[in-house]
């Protein structure tokens, strides 16, 4: 632990510390730009430069370690003299174009422009301007105001794993391009956007549309995947302007995935802003009262489990526990939260959570996936992955089919049954298991939707038990795709034969009603000649059949709880109200079952949320990792042998507000066009 | 006592005062007027006369506005509302320059902070209406009003350059 003297304050700091970190725990702001606490570090900035005792010149401090004894001064009359200068030399090519940038706000050049920078320029050359690189339609460039940090490439590098970006040239020469001038092809390339100190790297969909200052901003949780990644949703007036990344080191460090970043202009399109009610088999106008009328009268006299509900992927705690709540009091508990048909088992928590937690991967030494594709399914998640085989040379095993992870990983074939052979100890894979000290088994919705899902999650809760765990470590992990998954089943929302169960009795015509909870990831063919009674956002596959739409709020809209892949409990925030008639969905389930005349016992969220702890007590733990007893789950039986199907095939569709938005659209059709696009010579 | 009554009496019988006010008038008569004839006639403007926005353009005909919204920003009033995208050349512009006259308080803090010298207050203020309505200007009505006032704005803007 070395001792150092930072502006006449002495200071005891951990052993590999840089000055630069040293010094911010002295209290001293040091100016960087192409410094990052999460890159690596590549001192090409010279900003934070600092003085030092006994050496000749200035000091780049983030790339100096920090050593006993160290006097340094950030503070005299040199550092502010040396930062000038560098200042000064930044701003030589950088040109003055911020009222038209969209950086211009919320600028680092700016800021420390203004606060270091000696205020007038002494270059009277021409400034060097470069031209737009293609980087795809996420990010816009405008790469005469790059000042060549690199931290841009670095993140490329070191957490999305494509080495795609890269530095051509040398000094003032110098650009930032893509490989070939081809697009960025990462689920995570946003990320370069909030990292660019100035304003070369921004935002195409949200080009020249705001300014920071303007923007209303709300703390809230994405539901795109199911890691819960804490988000900033800036607002101005009803618009959802632009999605930020909020900083937890637990669940997301300070990342997002693109679909979280830029789906937000589905948000405002074909949205469900009044009810609608069938009439003379077609969809017409109708107000609360009518909607609510049509309902009870369908639903007259229904009982027991003529009556089921599905919950979508994207439905948050409250609604479900009040739909649940609206069915057991026609008394019916025929609801279900697993679309996909993943054969998860609600008895035991730790059998669907990640019980590891998204931070143990830092401290795993071993991961095997098993249908699992991390980087579409999530893709935050996927960069810690990367990040621990970078950084620590951690194996990944793969059991499924062969994708391009960013990271290497054995694959050990596409075939489920490999799992008896671990199990049964006859695959080298048991033994490297059994070798590792913090092995992780990650379990995929696309393993758990198969026919035989019961007993793949047994033989992979059998193989955590054998192989993964040791004292505080549980291996066994369940990787969701839908952010409501974890809370269904935390509300015990599944039923015998799952959705397609309730879809087959549908379709034979023994339910007398259907409710879907925002699920559009069904085919609802079979809800033909069915009442069903659509409850959601936007108008996607489950308004295709439906008899009565009753328009709810999308996840910027509501003050709602989502627990995440983890077991994680987190509260959005509601950023905006919901377009034209549409309620927040509790609201809608509580107003229907006074219709119904069986009024669900609370009026405000809190009471809903008191109510919801008696059910589920893990709700009202807010954001902590949980510990969850160890168990038996999942039904024995025989693997069938032969391929795991993806749980995603396309990453940037999944759900009703990502199809919907154009930006996704264009990152489908420029993925598309990519293939046989440019050659690096077109131009 | 006798004597000042005596004084009122004489000042009262011949009319003095009557008459000094008739010199006073007919002085006056003949000297230069003082009020001009409004509106055939108006009175001096300084160049840096704050009337009635105007969005300018520049030579070629292109709007000077960049919708950087600092105008929106410093404007004390909020009387400004602007909506910005990619035109389709790819260049910055308003879709939007709302000013709304009434809530406007004249400051002239919008053309400070216009760093295209875009929105200007110019010599115009004669612009009263009889109906709200026509007091809230949109971006047309701007432009409309920089075109028509280029000339003596671009003046005034010259005649007060060497003081900035």
């Amino acid at each position: 632990m070395p001792t150092l003297t930072i502006d006449g304050k002495e200071i005891t700091v951990d052993n590999g510390l840089t000055v630069l970190q040293a010094c911010e725990e002295a209290g001293a702001e040091i100016p960087r730009f192409c410094y990052h606490e999460r890159l690596s570090i590549a001192g090409n900035c010279r900003m934070c430069l600092v003085e030092m005792e006994r050496a000749p010149k200035p000091i780049a401090s983030c790339a100096m370690p920090v050593g006993d004894g160290m006097v340094i001064t950030t503070n005299s009359e040199t550092v502010k003299k040396a930062r000038e200068g560098v200042m000064e030399f930044l701003l030589i090519n950088h040109p003055l174009d911020c009222p038209i940038c969209d950086q211009g706000g919320e600028c680092d050049l700016q800021d420390q422009a203004v606060a270091f920078g000696r205020g007038s320029d002494r270059f009277e050359e021409g400034k060097r301007a470069v031209a737009e690189k293609n980087m795809g339609p996420l990010v816009k460039t405008e790469m005469t105001r790059c000042i060549h940090c690199l931290r841009c490439v670095r993140f490329a590098e070191e957490v999305a794993g494509v080495d795609e970006l890269g530095a051509l040239w040398r000094g003032e020469n110098t650009q930032i391009t893509t490989y070939l001038g081809q697009i960025l092809d990462s689920e995570m390339s946003g990320n370069v956007i909030d990292l660019c100190p100035v304003g070369a790297l921004t935002s195409r969909p949200y080009a020249f549309t705001a300014r920071s200052w303007e923007l209303k901003k709300t703390e809230s949780i994405d539901v795109m995947d199911a890691l819960g990644s804490n988000i900033r949703i800036d607002t101005r007036g009803k618009a959802v302007m632009r999605i930020l990344p909020r900083l937890n080191d637990d669940v997301n460090e300070e990342w997002i995935s693109d679909k979280t970043r830029y789906a937000c202009d589905g948000l405002s399109k074909a949205r469900l802003d009044q009810p609608y009610v069938k009439l003379d088999g077609k969809l017409t106008p109708a107000n609360w009262a009518e909607a609510f009328n049509a309902v009870a009268d369908a639903l007259k006299g229904a009982n027991g489990s003529d009556v089921a509900a599905i919950t979508g992927d994207m439905a948050d705690m409250e609604s479900m526990f009040a739909l649940k709540g609206l069915l057991a009091s026609m008394s019916s508990d025929r609801i279900d939260c697993r679309q996909d048909g993943a054969a998860l088992d609600a008895s035991c928590r730790a059998g669907y959570v990640m019980n590891s937690g998204i931070a143990g991967i830092d401290e795993a030494d071993y991961i095997l996936l098993v249908g699992s594709n991390p980087r579409s399914e999530a893709p935050v998640l996927n960069s810690r992955i990367l990040a621990a085989v970078k950084g620590r040379g951690v194996t990944v095993a793969n059991i499924g089919s062969a994708e391009d992870l960013t990271y290497r990983t054995d694959e050990l074939g596409d075939d489920a049954s490999i799992l008896d052979k671990i199990l049964s100890g006859k695959h080298a894979t048991a033994k490297a298991l059994k070798d590792a000290a913090k092995p992780m088994i990650i379990v995929g919705q696309g393993a758990l939707a198969r026919t035989d899902g019961g007993a793949i999650l047994k033989a992979a809760r059998d193989i955590a038990d054998k192989y993964c765990m040791a004292d505080g470590w549980n291996g066994f992990n369940v990787l969701h795709t839908a952010a409501s998954r974890v809370g269904g089943l935390d509300l015990g929302l599944t039923t015998d034969g799952g959705a397609d169960g309730i879809m087959d009795d549908a379709a034979a015509g023994k339910l007398k009603a259907v409710f879907l909870l925002g699920a559009d990831e069904i085919d609802t063919s079979a809800l033909k000649d069915t009442f069903t009674v659509y409850i959601g956002s936007h108008g996607d596959e489950g308004v295709r059949h439906a008899d009565v739409i009753l328009p709810a709020a999308a996840y910027s809209e509501k003050s709602a709880t989502y627990v995440n892949t983890e077991g994680r409990v987190q509260h959005s925030e509601k950023a905006v109200f919901a377009p034209g008639e549409a309620r927040e969905d509790w609201t809608i389930l509580r107003a229907l079952s006074d219709v119904m005349g069986h009024r669900l016992p609370y009026d405000s969220l809190e009471a809903l949320r008191e109510q919801m702890a008696i059910v589920a007590p893990s709700s009202a733990q807010l954001d902590q990792k949980p510990d969850e007893a160890w168990g038996d789950f999942g039904t024995k039986g025989k693997i069938t042998s032969g391929g795991i199907a993806p749980a995603i095939d396309n990453f940037y569709a999944t759900n009703p507000i990502a199809r919907v938005s154009n930006t996704m659209a264009d990152c489908i059709a420029a993925r598309e066009t990519e293939v046989e696009g440019a050659t690096g010579t077109n131009g | 006592m006798k004597m000042k009554t005596l004084l009122q009496v004489f000042k009262s019988f011949f009319l003095l005062e009557f008459l000094k006010a008739l010199w006073l008038a007919t002085k006056y008569f003949f000297r230069p007027k003082h009020t001009i004839n409004y509106p055939f006639e108006k009175g001096p403007l300084s160049p840096r006369f704050r009337g009635e926005h105007a969005l300018r353009r520049y030579p070629n005909g292109e709007e000077r506005c960049i919708a950087c919204k600092l105008c929106e920003a410093i404007c004390p009033a909020q009387a400004i509302t602007i909506e910005a995208e990619p035109r389709d050349d790819g260049s910055r512009r308003t879709t939007r320059y709302d000013i709304d006259m009434i809530k406007c308080i004249y400051c002239g803090y919008c053309q400070e902070a216009c760093p295209v010298d875009a929105i200007v207050e110019g010599p115009n203020f004669e612009y009263a209406a009889e109906t709200r309505e026509e007091l809230y200007y949109d971006k047309t009505k701007l432009l409309e009003n920089g075109d028509r006032w280029e000339r003596e704005i671009a003046a005034n803007l010259a005649a007060d350059a060497p003081y900035r």
